[in-house]
Parts: structure tokens; sequence; C-alpha cells
């Protein structure tokens, strides 16, 4: 917060009035990236906001209409970049889709397991950052240790914690190193208790109760017409979730509930997401026992990327091929897909044109937290400015991937 | 949880090719060629009906197109119409998807959707942003990404990947007027 502009003073009967213009970031801790916002402020009641993004705008679009299909995979990670492996999923999904081949078995289980892991890795930081808006500090720092298990689970796999470019179109890009299946059952034996842990700190405590219930209510019907999806669409009641009700991948034959909230308001959009973290372990655990063995790529030497390297050390034909591959790429059929998944924060939808070449036409990035931050505007017009903070925590924005 | 947007949502009685009959029976006068694609139904639309027809598709009681996932522009450059506005609908309830194109010409102006989805003041401004297509009726017609003053469209075909030259960026193309 910097200066404060005063728009209008009236001396009335009840007192001074005074219309004031607040600037709210980029810069503010509490506003999770660079987030701005203007607020008109009477007193201490908000009476106009504009929310203002953009500071993180890298052009992923344009970009992405210069790169080959495989080299769109590590900008797909720096839209939400704490669930990159459901960005990756999404991404590769709709090149599937455009290319009419399916990822073998083995592949989609472990690409369904890291998504459920950035699940979990994405909903853990809001389950510490809103409390932590609100002035509950602690649960921060142990939402911040149980997210290193997840991240030393990403680096096992795929040698990077946060940029981890695991899938590939038409699979993933190695299979999982050994010992990564124990690693990931003691995070499942672990991780529920942990989650009791934070509920004990926060879920009943008085001031995050007075701070968040009936605070930025959304009901059901302007949820859908504002377009939220994922959690904040499920906390004002709509049970909608694209895992059960357009499965992609294996999750049609995986057990687990979709979490739901009447109210609407900052506490149930919170809860949701833990609850949620509770069912992402239950998809990992079944993806861990029923995950079967055989290849993790298409067999398609004319896609799958990398060639095996052996192969490419071994024979002059293959190496050719590989660099065919990584400096040409493969050519993608005429046509256009659009596939929308349920990714930590909501809808994350790809909307891909292809003319026949190695680089597509068109990408549309359909960010759910970009659609989901425009109801901040809906919602601060009803309440008070220290409400503002928590309504901008429960609609969990990451800035990165509002900007694209 | 029991609410009106998923009570009935095991009840869709249509599946994708009653939809595309309802469409071809119903819709044959607003929306051309229906025909399923790799993924939904796709059609045409003239763009000068684009807010009728999605009020029409919105309040459909077989259709109840309730959702607006996604709005995008596409640019066609060099060829006429220049520009292609795409619309992702989403029947919630019972679980349709529907997308709708419009030819779009430059300097042609396209009726905003705000009105049938609030959620479209944001796409429709993120597509005047990046391609300059601008919407007829929209409340707040802004750039969204870039700042009120930036020269061009970043998504049309014909600007550069590197932007322009200028104090700021010394990679760019040399302006395009000199």
């Amino acid at each position: 917060m910097t200066e404060i502009n005063v728009l209008q003073e009236t001396t009335s009967d009840d007192g001074l009035s005074r219309e004031m213009l607040l600037n709210l970031g980029p810069q503010h801790p509490s506003t999770h990236g660079v987030l701005r916002v203007v607020l008109k402020l009477d007193g201490e009641r908000i009476t106009g906001v504009d929310t203002i993004i953009g500071y993180l705008h890298r052009g992923t679009e344009k970009l992405a209409e210069d790169f080959t299909y495989t080299q769109v995979i590590p900008l797909t990670d720096r839209l939400d970049y704490l669930c990159q492996p459901s960005n990756n999923l999404a991404y590769a999904l709709s090149v599937e889709r455009l290319l009419g081949i399916e990822a073998p078995p083995r592949a989609q289980y472990i690409r369904v397991m890291m998504a459920e892991l950035a699940r979990i890795s994405g909903h853990l930081l809001i389950t510490g950052a809103l409390p932590m808006d609100l002035g509950a500090m602690t649960v921060l720092l142990y939402v911040m240790r149980e997210r290193e298990m997840v991240m030393d689970l990403f680096e096992m796999a795929t040698g990077a914690r946060m940029h981890s470019s695991y899938c590939r179109v038409g699979g993933i890009r190695q299979d999982l190193p050994d010992g990564f299946v124990e690693r990931a059952r003691d995070f499942c034996d672990v991780f529920p208790k942990r989650i009791k842990d934070y509920e004990q700190l926060v879920a009943k405590n008085r001031v995050f109760l007075k701070r968040t219930v009936g605070v930025g209510v959304i009901n059901a019907a302007e949820a859908v017409d504002l377009g939220l999806s994922g959690p904040n669409l499920r906390a004002s009641g709509v049970d909608w979730d694209l895992r059960r009700d357009e499965p992609y991948e294996i999750y049609q034959e995986l057990n687990f509930e979709v979490i739901g909230r009447e109210g609407g308001d900052c506490y149930d959009r919170w809860w949701c997401r833990v609850e949620e973290m509770r069912q992402s372990v239950r998809i990992i655990e079944q993806c861990l026992d029923q995950m079967p063995d055989g290849p993790t790529q298409v067999d398609d030497p004319g896609i799958a990327f990398p060639p095996p390297k052996v192969k490419v050390q071994e024979s002059m034909e293959a190496l050719i091929h590989h660099f065919q591959l990584a400096a040409y790429g493969f050519k993608v059929p005429r046509g256009e897909a659009y596939v929308g998944t349920e990714a930590p924060k909501g809808e994350l939808g790809f909307y891909l044109i292809s003319d026949g070449t190695e680089k597509p036409f068109r990408v549309k990035i359909r960010a759910p937290s970009f659609v989901n931050l425009q109801a901040l505007g809906m919602l601060v017009n009803r309440g008070y400015l220290a409400d503002m903070i928590a309504m901008i925590g429960s609609l969990d924005p990451v800035m990165a991937e509002v900007d694209k | 949880m029991g609410h009106a947007f998923c009570a009935d949502r095991k009840v869709r009685d249509m599946d994708i090719a009653q939809l595309l009959a309802k469409l071809h029976a119903d819709y044959a006068d607003s929306i051309e060629q229906p025909e399923m694609g790799l993924d939904m139904p796709s059609g045409r639309v003239d763009v000068t009906r684009i807010d009728a027809v999605c009020r029409l598709l919105k309040e459909d009681p077989d259709l109840r197109f309730d959702f607006l996932t996604d709005l995008c522009g596409v640019d066609h450059h060099p060829a006429t119409p220049r520009f292609e506005v795409v619309y992702h609908l989403h029947s919630l309830s019972l679980r349709y998807r529907l997308r709708l194109k419009c030819r779009v010409d430059t300097d042609q102006e396209v009726p905003t959707v705000t009105s049938v989805w609030s959620t479209a003041n944001w796409h429709e401004r993120e597509t005047y942003d990046m391609y300059g297509i601008r919407f007829h009726g929209h409340p707040d017609l802004r750039r969204i990404y870039l700042w009120d003053e930036f020269d061009g469209f970043p998504l049309r075909k014909d600007y550069p990947l590197r932007g322009y030259q200028d104090d700021y960026n010394p990679f760019g193309e040399p302006p395009a007027t000199s």
C-alpha cells in the first residue's frame, strides 16, 4: 500500500465521510503475486474495485505458435508453477486428441499420480497461505514441510523440483526410478495425519472462522455465471468435477469422492481444498496399487520423444531420427481440439488449432485462475477492506496462470 | 449436494447424435452445419447474431448452455475475413459441450455476450487486447494484460514474435512504419 488519494470529503451529521482511492499491490504479500487492486473506499467499506493484471504477462500463447509441439511443454510448466504436472497433462492430452493417440496404461497411471501430487502441492500452499494472510502464521510452516516431501518426489521422478516437464506427447519422459513407489507410499501414510494437524491448528480457530465464515459468499447461480471452476465452484454447491463427469486418462477406474459445500464463502472454499487433498491421497494409493508394468511411451517412433538413448548411441539412423525429432518435431494433422482437465485451480483447457505443420497454429489456454480471479470484482463490492485479503486468498489465483 | 445445476445430470436423455439433430432441426437458420469434431460438436454462427444465438442456447430447456468455458480469437491473416472468434459453451447440468465460431472481418464489431454470461467480460477484454477485435456493447472494453499505451495487437500473425524495436526492446524488429 503506498499512497492514499482522497477523492471526496464530506461532513454530515454522522461525522466525516471520506471517499478514498487505495492502491493495493502489485508488490504486496497478500496478493499472492503481482496482482494490483485499486480500491475505492468509503471509510472501511469498499465501494468500487478495479482489478489490474498483466504484470507477469509473458506471451505464452504467442511463444507457443513459434515452438514445436514438444517445446511447448516447458512453457506450460510456467503457468501454474505450483502444479506443473497437471499443466503438462492438460496440454499433452490436447495434442494427443489431435493426433488420435493415447498414452499406454502405465504412463496414464503415472501421469494421474503426478497430477494428484501436484494437486496436493497446490492445495497445501493455499491451506497455509490463507490463514497466514489472516494472521495465523504457524500453519504455513507446517504445510511447507509436507510440500517439501512432494517436491522431493517430483525431483526423484523428473529431476526437477519446480519445472518438471514430465509429460510428453504420447507418454512421459522416463519411467519412475527405483524406490519411488516406496517413498510415495510413505508419503501417503504420513500425510493424512498431517492434514489433521492443519485442521487442528486452524479449522476451528475462532479468529480464522470470524474472518472467513460468511465472508465473500458466492451462490451457485453466480458461480456458474462467473465461470468459476474447481474448488471455487464446488464450494458454492455445484457438484461438478471433470475427473468424474468427463473422465480422462484412467480416472473412471479410480474411486474418489467429489468434495463440495453449500455455503460458498471463504471458509468453504478453503475447506474444500483441505478435503480434496485427502481424496488425492486415496487416488495416489490406488494408482500405486493398480499401476501395470509396460511401456511409458506410445509405440510410434515418429512421436515418442526422446528415443531410447541406447539406440541413439549405437545406430546412425537413430541419431538422425533423434535430431529430426528434436530440431523439427513431428507433424500434427490439420484440425482443432479442446480438452479440459480438472487442474487444482479449476478447469484447465487447451484449445489447439493445427495447420498440419510441426508448430501449433493457435494455442489458447483456458486458465482457471484467470476466470476465477474475475469474481474478485464482484465479491469485494460487498465487503470491508480487511475481508478482501481473505477473498483473494480463498479464490486461490496463481498470477503466472492469470497472466499467461 | 443436490443443487439445481446437478440434480438431473443423470437424466440426460439425448446423446451427441440427438443433440446434433436438435441443432439441425431447431437452429438451422442460426447455426450453420453443426457437426461433431474431434472433441465436441462445432458450428458456425453469423457474427451479427451471436449474442441472440447464445441467449437462445442458454435458455433452451433441452440444452441449457449455462456455462461459458472459453472465448478466444484466432487470426487467419492474410485470409479474409481475417479473424475468427470461438466460443466454447458448456451445459453443466446436461454435460454437453458446443463450439461456436464466427468469422469476423477487420474493423467489424462483435456483439458482446457479457449480458448472457458475465464471465465473458474478461475473455472479451483479452481478445480485444490480443487481436484488436472490438466487442460492441461491452461494459468496460480496455486492454487487460498490456498497458493502455501499447501499440499493436501481439497475437496477430503479422505482429513479430520479438515485438518492435524501442528503447526497452533493442532486439525487436525495426518499426513497421519506417
